[in-house]
C-alpha cells in the first residue's frame, strides 16, 4: 500500500468521523444521533483497518472485531433507552433529556 | 371479715418463723467464725440491713401498703436500723476485745525487752517493729481493720477496692448512725402515722441509713464519695417529700444544688490526692501523711517540701479543696444556705440528716484525714477560721428567727462551725466529741420542735405558741434537757464537749479565737433560752382552735426523746477525744493552760441564759423596744447577713445574666452559630454559582467531552 492510497484513506476515515461528530452536537433526533455515533466508530474501524494494512499486522482488524462488538451493545442499549423515552415522554427530541438541569 | 383475719395472723406467723429461723440460723454461723472474720462479716451486715430494708420497701412497699394499718412499712425500716445498731455494737465489743489483747501483747514484749535491760531507745524501735508485725494481720496500733477486699475500679495505676475500713472513728461514727437513727426511725412512726406517703417516707430513711454507714465505713476515698453523693440524694428526697409543696420542692432543689459546689471541689480533691500521693485508700492517706511507710507512698510523701503556715503546696490544695467539699455538706459559710431551708422536710429527717448525722459527714472527713491536714498549715487555719466565723454568723441569725425550726437549723450550723473550729486548731478528737454530743441533743431538740408542731397541728412559729409547758410536761422536760446541754449547763454533755473544744482552741495558742468562740458559745445560750421562753412559757399567743388540739405526742414518740434525753444529759461522760485519740492526728498544744477559762464559759452562759429569760419572762415588752433600739442589726440579722441575696445576686446578675449577655448574645449567637450558619451560606453560594454548568443540555454536555479529548490528544501529541 503506498504512502498516497494511505494518506486518501486516513482522509476518508477523518471525513466520516467528522461528520458523525457533528451529527452528534447538531442533529436533535435521538436516532440520528445514535446513528451519528456509529458512523464515528465506523471511522475509527477504517482507521484501524488501513493502518493494520499498512503496518503488515492483524492486530488491527482484532481491534476491528471488538469495536464492532461493542457498537452491537452500545446500539441495543441505545435504542432500549430511546423506545423507554417515547413511550414515557413521547418525544425523541434530545434537548427533552434535560431532568438533571441544575 | 374473718378470712382477712386468718389470712393476718398466718402471716405474722409465718414472718416470726422465718424471722426466728433466719436469727437462729444467722447466729450459728456467726458464732462459728473467728473473731477477725466476725467484725468483717458483721461490718457487712451492719452496712447491708439498711439497704435491705430499703429493697423490700421500694419493692414491696405497693404490698405493704394494702395492709390497712400500714404499720409494716415503719417496722420494717425500724427492725433493719435497730438490728444494724445492735450489731456495730456487737462488733465495737469485739474490736475492743481484740485491740486490748494485741495492746497487751506489745505491752508484754516492752516488759520482756525491759527485764533484759534493752535501753529504751531501742525498746522503741523494737516494739514499732512489733507493731509493724501485728499490722499484717488486718489490725495495728492505731486500731484499724480493713475488710477484705474487692477490685472495684483498675485502671492503668489507679487501684481502688471497694472495702470497709473500721476502726474507732468508724466505730464510733456507725453507732451514732444506727443509734440515733434507730431512735429516729421509731420516732417518726408516730410522727408519720398519718402521712399516706409512709412507705415512700422510710425507704428512703433507710436508703439514707445505708448511704451514711457506706459513708463512714468505706476505706477509700471513691467509695467514701459514693456515700457522699447518695446521702445528698436522700437528704435532697426527704427535703422534697411534700414534694407538692412548691417551697419544698425549691429547698430541695436549692441543698442539691449547693451541694454540688461544695462536691465539684471533693471530687477535684480525690483527684489531686491521688495525683500527688499515689493513693486514693484512706489507710494509705493516713499513713502516708503520718509516717507510716508504705512502699510507693511513702516516697512520694518524702518528696513534697513541709508546708508550713501561710505557704501554699500539694498537701494545702488537697486540704482545701476536700475542706470546701465539707463546707458544702456541713452547711460552713458561704454555702450554708441551704440547711436553713432544709427544714421543709419532715421534722425527724431534719433530726436525723440535717442535724445528728449528714451533716456531721464534712467534720468526720477533716477528722480522718487528720494526718493529712495537719500536715497542711495554711489548710488547716482555714478550717479554723471559716468554723468560727459559721459559728458567730449562724448564732446570731437564730436570735431573730421565728420558726421554730429554723432557729434550731441555724443553731446546728453554728454547733457545725464549733466542730470545724475545733479540727482547724488540731483537736479533732474534741470535734469528733462534739459531733457525738451533739448528734444527741438537737436530734433530741427537732424531735421535741416535731412533738410541738405535732401538738399544735402544724403550726411553726414561735408567735403564736407560749405556755405550752404545763400541757406537755414531757415534751417541755425532754426539751429542756437537750436546751440546757446546748447551751453549755455545766457537767452536761454540750458543756464538756465545747469545753474541750474552748480549751483546744487556748491550748493551740490561738487566744483570739478562743474569745470569739466563747461569743458563740454564749450566743448559743441566748438564742436556745429565748426559743424555750418563747414556746413553753409565757402566754398561748395561737388561735383557739389550735389550743384546744394540743396533745402530747404517743408513747412512740415519747420513748426515743426520752432515751435521747438522757443522752444529752450523760454523752459527755463518754471519753471520745480520748478513744478515737489514736485514729487521729495528735494536737499540737502547749501547755498553756487558763485556769479562768471554765468558770468564764460557765459565767457566760448561766449569765445569758438568765438574762434572756428574765428578758423573755419578766419584761417582754422591753423586746419590741430593744428591736426598735437596734432595728439595723435586727434588719441585717433578719436578712440571715445577707448570704441569700448575695447568692440571688451572683447567680441572676453575674451567672444568667452574664452567661445571656456573653456566653449566649456574643459566644453562643455571635461565634458558634454564626461559624456553622456561615459555612452553610459559603456552601449555598458555591452551588448556586456551580449549578449553572447544569444545562440539562445533553449535546451540550457531548461537545464539552469532545472538546476535552481534543485538547488532552493535543496537549498529549504536542506537548
Amino acid at each position: 500500500m503506498s504512502a498516497e492510497m494511505l494518506q486518501h484513506a486516513l482522509y476518508l476515515s477523518l471525513a466520516l468521523f467528522a461528520i458523525g461528530a457533528l451529527g452528534v452536537f447538531l442533529r436533535r433526533n435521538v436516532i440520528t444521533v445514535l446513528m451519528c455515533i456509529e458512523l464515528m466508530l465506523n471511522a475509527a474501524n477504517l482507521a484501524f483497518v488501513v493502518f493494520s494494512r499498512a503496518w503488515g499486522s492483524l492486530s488491527g482488524q482484532v481491534f476491528v472485531f471488538f469495536v464492532l462488538t461493542v457498537a452491537a451493545a452500545e446500539a441495543a442499549v441505545g435504542l432500549a433507552i430511546v423506545i423507554a423515552w417515547q413511550r414515557h415522554r413521547d418525544t425523541l427530541d434530545v434537548d427533552a433529556f434535560d431532568s438533571m438541569k441544575g | 371479715m374473718a378470712a382477712g383475719r386468718t389470712e393476718r395472723w398466718v402471716n405474722a406467723l409465718v414472718a416470726c418463723v422465718l424471722t426466728t429461723v433466719a436469727v437462729v440460723g444467722g447466729g450459728r454461723v456467726l458464732l462459728s467464725l473467728d473473731r477477725e472474720a466476725l467484725i468483717q462479716v458483721l461490718g457487712w451486715m451492719v452496712l447491708l440491713l439498711p439497704l435491705a430494708g430499703f429493697a423490700v420497701l421500694a419493692f414491696f412497699g405497693g404490698w405493704l401498703k394494702r395492709d390497712r394499718e400500714e404499720l409494716g412499712a415503719g417496722v420494717i425500716a425500724c427492725a433493719a436500723v435497730t438490728v444494724a445498731f445492735g450489731l456495730a455494737a456487737w462488733m465495737t465489743v469485739k474490736f475492743a476485745t481484740i485491740e486490748g489483747e494485741l495492746t497487751g501483747s506489745v505491752a508484754q514484749h516492752g516488759a520482756y525487752l525491759k527485764a533484759q535491760g534493752v535501753s529504751a531507745a531501742a525498746r522503741d524501735e523494737i516494739l514499732t517493729k512489733v507493731g509493724r508485725t501485728l499490722e499484717l494481720t488486718p489490725y495495728f496500733p492505731s486500731g484499724s481493720a480493713v475488710s477484705a477486699s474487692v477490685d472495684w475500679i483498675r485502671v492503668g495505676p489507679l487501684r481502688v477496692a471497694f472495702s470497709l475500713l473500721i476502726d474507732r472513728l468508724s466505730l464510733l461514727m456507725m453507732l451514732v448512725v444506727t443509734g440515733v437513727g434507730a431512735l429516729i426511725h421509731i420516732y417518726s412512726l408516730g410522727y408519720m402515722a398519718h402521712d399516706p406517703e409512709r412507705v415512700r417516707y422510710f425507704s428512703y430513711l433507710n436508703l439514707f441509713t445505708f448511704f451514711m454507714l457506706l459513708l463512714v465505713m468505706s476505706g477509700s476515698l471513691p467509695l467514701l464519695f459514693v456515700g457522699w453523693e447518695g446521702v445528698g440524694l436522700c437528704s435532697y428526697l426527704l427535703i422534697g417529700f411534700w414534694f407538692k409543696r412548691p417551697s419544698a420542692a425549691a429547698a430541695g432543689l436549692k441543698a442539691f444544688l449547693v451541694n454540688r459546689i461544695g462536691d465539684a471541689a471533693l471530687i477535684v480533691g480525690i483527684i489531686l490526692a491521688f495525683h500527688v500521693l499515689g493513693t486514693v485508700e484512706l489507710v494509705h492517706l493516713m499513713d502516708a501523711t503520718r509516717g507510716v511507710e508504705h512502699p510507693g507512698i511513702t516516697e512520694q510523701v518524702a518528696g513534697l517540701a513541709p508546708e508550713t503556715l501561710g505557704g501554699f503546696g500539694p498537701l494545702t490544695a488537697i486540704a482545701l479543696l476536700l475542706f470546701v467539699g465539707a463546707c458544702g455538706k456541713s452547711a460552713q459559710v458561704p454555702l450554708h444556705v441551704w440547711l436553713p431551708d432544709a427544714m421543709e422536710g419532715p421534722t425527724p429527717v431534719s433530726a436525723l440528716i440535717h442535724a445528728a448525722t449528714m451533716v456531721t459527714a464534712g467534720v468526720y472527713l477533716v477528722a480522718r484525714l487528720s494526718p493529712l491536714f495537719v500536715k497542711a498549715p495554711t489548710a488547716l487555719m482555714t478550717v479554723a477560721v471559716v468554723g468560727l466565723l459559721t459559728a458567730l454568723l449562724a448564732g446570731t441569725v437564730a436570735l431573730v428567727q421565728t420558726d421554730i425550726k429554723r432557729v434550731l437549723a441555724y443553731s446546728t450550723v453554728s454547733q457545725l462551725g464549733f466542730m470545724f473550729l475545733a479540727c482547724g486548731v488540731g483537736f479533732f478528737g474534741a470535734a469528733m466529741f462534739h459531733l457525738f454530743t451533739h448528734a444527741f441533743f438537737k436530734a433530741l431538740l427537732f424531735l421535741g420542735s416535731g412533738a410541738v408542731i405535732h401538738a399544735l397541728g402544724g403550726e411553726q412559729d414561735m408567735r403564736r405558741m407560749g405556755g405550752l409547758w404545763r400541757r406537755l410536761p414531757w415534751t417541755f422536760w425532754t426539751f429542756v434537757a437537750g436546751a440546757a446541754a446546748i447551751a453549755g449547763l455545766p457537767l452536761l454533755s454540750g458543756y464538756m464537749s465545747k469545753e474541750a473544744i474552748l480549751a483546744g482552741t487556748l491550748a493551740a495558742g490561738h487566744p483570739w479565737l478562743t474569745g470569739w468562740a466563747l461569743v458563740a458559745a454564749a450566743l448559743t445560750a441566748l438564742y436556745m433560752t429565748r426559743l424555750v421562753c418563747l414556746t413553753f412559757f409565757g402566754l398561748f399567743r395561737g388561735s383557739a382552735e389550735a389550743r384546744d388540739h394540743v396533745h402530747e405526742p404517743p408513747w412512740v414518740m415519747r420513748v426515743p426523746l426520752i432515751l435521747l434525753a438522757v443522752g444529752a444529759l450523760g454523752a459527755g461522760y463518754v471519753g471520745v477525744p480520748r478513744l478515737v485519740g489514736p485514729t487521729l492526728a495528735t494536737p499540737v498544744a502547749s501547755e498553756a493552760h487558763a485556769v479562768w477559762l471554765t468558770p468564764l464559759a460557765i459565767v457566760l452562759a448561766l449569765a445569758a441564759i438568765v438574762a434572756t429569760a428574765y428578758l423573755y419572762l419578766e419584761f417582754v415588752e422591753v423586746v419590741p423596744r430593744l428591736r426598735a433600739r437596734f432595728a439595723v442589726v435586727v434588719r441585717v440579722l433578719e436578712a440571715k447577713w445577707g448570704f441569700d441575696l448575695a447568692f440571688d445576686w451572683l447567680v441572676r446578675r453575674v451567672v444568667v445574666g452574664g452567661s445571656t449577655a456573653l456566653l449566649w448574645r456574643r459566644v453562643d449567637a455571635g461565634l458558634i452559630d454564626a461559624a456553622v450558619n456561615g459555612s452553610a451560606h459559603l456552601v449555598d453560594v458555591l452551588a448556586e454559582r456551580t449549578r449553572a454548568l447544569q444545562t440539562g443540555l445533553v449535546r451540550q454536555y457531548a461537545l464539552v467531552l469532545f472538546g476535552g479529548t481534543v485538547v488532552l490528544l493535543a496537549y498529549l501529541v504536542w506537548r
